[in-house]
């Protein structure tokens, strides 16, 4: 059996209900722009942010000019390049933090869903009590208490944004876990692990892969506030740490706006971006949304075509 | 040498017992308040005793809700029965270890009703089939294969079906999908729950003639579980047919068919439809509905809908005894009354029974 054949015709009609979701395709876009400009920062920034340079008082909050093209921040330095540079650490953020608040949440909540009694009652009070604590707060003081590093700030965030996957995570595989096949599993002889693996994982996962995009653009917000609140790890570059130095060291009563606003514009730019792509992906993923109906008819009608060609 | 004798029927051989079932009784506690307290039970299953015969077809019958589905399921150990016992091939399947269980799980198999929701939509359908190959042997994908392929054809698919997903298929496909699953361990004993209960008339009976057909050749033994009796009629060997949580009555199909003893058997077998317009006959109708299993009645538990019951239906429970040749029935009347007096004929029955000319 040729596993490939099936993963690519899988793909190929992903992609065909995928497409007809204009907001997702515009999502995936401005994702796709945030990521190369963070891979290639160093090709496309005219300036290293980390190089040293000599300031006169008239490189300070300068104004958008042939040199730099966003003027310089209160330092003299090159706000594109910043800007460029700052996507970095706002993606690797974004994408870890995320990852680590998905497997928790999916872990939570296949057990508690699975597994059901006693286990599920501990582990979704859990989740309760920690959707009701402010994840600000109680990320600020956990920062705070310890060093703020960037994979401090990271498990900060990760840590605190799982509750919400949990609960869909949980949810899903309730349903998926009262369907005849995986009773029929069980009749055969299957275990908890193999059921797990075989039959509830991959019904979850869709929901999985449409929630972690959607806690990128969380985590990456949730990484500005903090760094704008100065709780960053202040060589770890960031947008939300520019927007902090912009606005405690006087970008305002200077009238430089572009300090302001270059690195505003690409937190919105990315929650957006990551926001848009989620909804397209729930759209073909979410079984709560689903289209099946339409794509199975899509792909007969290509069937046909094919045997008649 | 054996064969001739019990064909002479000078010494007929007892045949073997594969599955017997033994007083079992399954209630579902009924949650409900604040503190999900358990408020009553549903007797789903009450005391009900069987037996299957090595190779034979057992038919299970009666109207929703009357406990055969579980039965089906807590033969196969899926929802743990509340008391009674199980032997299966000698051994009692409630009291073996889990290793024991692993192994027996092999030898006994399910057919689901329904053919949409009892295969993985995201489990190409070879995969299913191959699903216990991997759970139970460490044959190699390409054994496995082999198998789905043998398994595929029998049921008359193509093996290149095997990488398709379940959506592709239609009903009929997928119980015969279904099927394929159900056979690629080889089993002794399939459970059918209701097996073409979901499917079109035309393709039922191609769906039962596979089943005939793999069981003459594999040497397969049945539970069939059923609401429509002409199917049962047609598939089984010999028939149960249950009533509210309770067996009724059991024989053989032909004793059942021909000569049944219960008061809600012969009512069931009226509402047989006859493929002849021309053909007059009584039926009885029956009046109110199933009573709820939340809280059956005392005594017989047909007494409120039986137009034949006397007084001491309603406080005893008539015991379920073989009346000749092992058909098996439970009422008052074979009990106690003459030869007859259970049937349901307008000499026996009250004057104000409704029999329907039809």
């Amino acid at each position: 059996m040729s596993d490939t054949a099936v993963s690519t015709t899988s793909i190929r009609g992903f992609w065909r209900s995928f497409r007809r979701s204009r907001m997702g395709l515009i999502g995936l876009f401005m994702f796709l722009v945030v990521v190369l400009m963070a891979v290639f920062a160093p090709a496309i920034a005219p300036y290293d942010p980390k190089e040293v340079v000599r300031v006169t008082i008239d490189d300070i909050y300068a104004a958008p000019s042939a040199e730099h093209w966003l003027g310089t921040d209160d330092a003299g330095r090159d706000v594109l390049s910043n800007f460029i540079y700052g996507s970095r650490v706002s993606l690797i953020v974004g994408f870890f933090a995320s990852f680590i608040s998905i497997f928790i949440g999916s872990f939570v909540g296949i057990v508690a869903g699975f597994y059901g009694g006693r286990a599920e009652n501990i582990l979704m009070r859990f989740t309760d009590i920690m959707l009701v604590i402010p994840d600000l707060p109680l990320a600020v003081v956990i920062v705070a208490l310890t060093k703020p590093s960037l994979w401090n700030i990271i498990f900060v965030i990760g840590a605190l944004g799982w509750t919400g996957s949990a609960r869909l995570v949980r949810s899903q595989t309730l349903a998926v876990k009262q369907r005849k096949f995986v009773l029929r599993a069980r009749s055969i002889g299957a275990g908890n692990m193999h059921i797990i693996r075989y039959h509830i994982l991959p019904m979850v996962l869709p929901l999985i892969v449409v929630n972690t995009v959607l806690v990128i653009s969380l985590a990456i917000l949730n990484e500005s506030t903090l760094s704008f609140l100065g709780l960053s790890d202040p060589t770890a570059l960031s947008w939300g740490q520019m927007l902090n130095f912009a606005f405690t060291r006087g970008a305002m009563s200077a009238r430089a706006w572009w300090a302001l606003v270059m690195p505003g514009l690409g937190i919105v730019w990315a929650v957006l971006a990551c926001t848009l792509l989620g909804q397209g992906l729930e759209q073909v993923l979410n079984p709560r949304l689903e289209t099946h109906h339409l794509a199975v008819g899509v792909q007969m009608v290509d069937r046909g075509a094919e045997v008649q060609a | 040498m054996a064969q001739d004798l019990e064909q002479n029927g000078t010494a007929p051989q007892k045949r073997r017992v594969l599955v017997e079932v033994k007083n079992i009784v399954k209630h579902f506690p009924v949650r409900g308040g604040v503190l999900q307290r358990t408020q009553g039970w549903v007797k789903a299953v009450d005391d009900v005793s069987f037996f299957i015969y090595e190779g034979e077809s057992f038919g299970l019958v009666g109207e929703s809700g009357c406990g055969k589905t579980t039965i089906g399921r807590t033969i196969l150990r899926l929802i743990p029965a509340t008391s009674g016992s199980v032997t299966f091939d000698g051994k009692n399947i409630f009291d073996v270890t889990a290793n024991e269980l692993k192994k027996l799980r092999r030898d006994i198999q399910i057919i689901f009703q329904d053919p949409y929701s009892s295969l993985d939509p995201r489990m190409p359908i070879g995969e299913s089939i191959a699903e216990g190959l991997r759970i139970h042997t460490d044959k190699s994908a390409a054994e496995r294969y082999d198998i789905v392929v043998e398994m595929l054809t029998r049921v008359g698919m193509r093996a290149d079906h095997a990488r398709r997903y379940p959506h592709e298929f239609s009903g009929g496909q997928r119980q015969r999908i279904g099927i394929a699953r159900a056979l690629a361990l080889r089993p002794k004993f399939i459970v059918c729950d209701e097996p073409v209960s979901a499917l079109d008339v035309s393709i039922q009976a191609q769906v039962l003639n596979i089943l005939r057909e793999l069981q003459k050749d594999f040497g397969l033994t049945y539970l069939f579980i059923a609401h429509n009796l002409s199917v049962v009629e047609h598939f089984s060997d010999r028939v149960g047919v249950m009533y509210l949580g309770k067996m009724v009555e059991m024989a053989s199909r032909d004793d059942l068919y021909r000569d049944p003893l219960h008061p809600y058997t012969q009512a069931l077998m009226s509402a047989i439809p006859i493929p002849d317009p021309t053909l007059k006959r009584q039926r009885v109708i029956l009046e109110g509905d199933v009573p709820s299993p939340l809280n059956p009645p005392t005594g017989c538990r047909f007494h409120t809908r039986c137009p034949l019951a006397f007084d001491k239906c309603s406080q005893e429970e008539p015991p379920f005894k073989d009346y000749g040749e092992e058909h098996y029935a439970a009422c008052w009347l074979l009990e106690t009354g003459e030869k007859g007096a259970s049937k349901l004929t307008r000499e026996n029955l009250p004057d104000e029974v409704r029999l329907v000319e039809v």
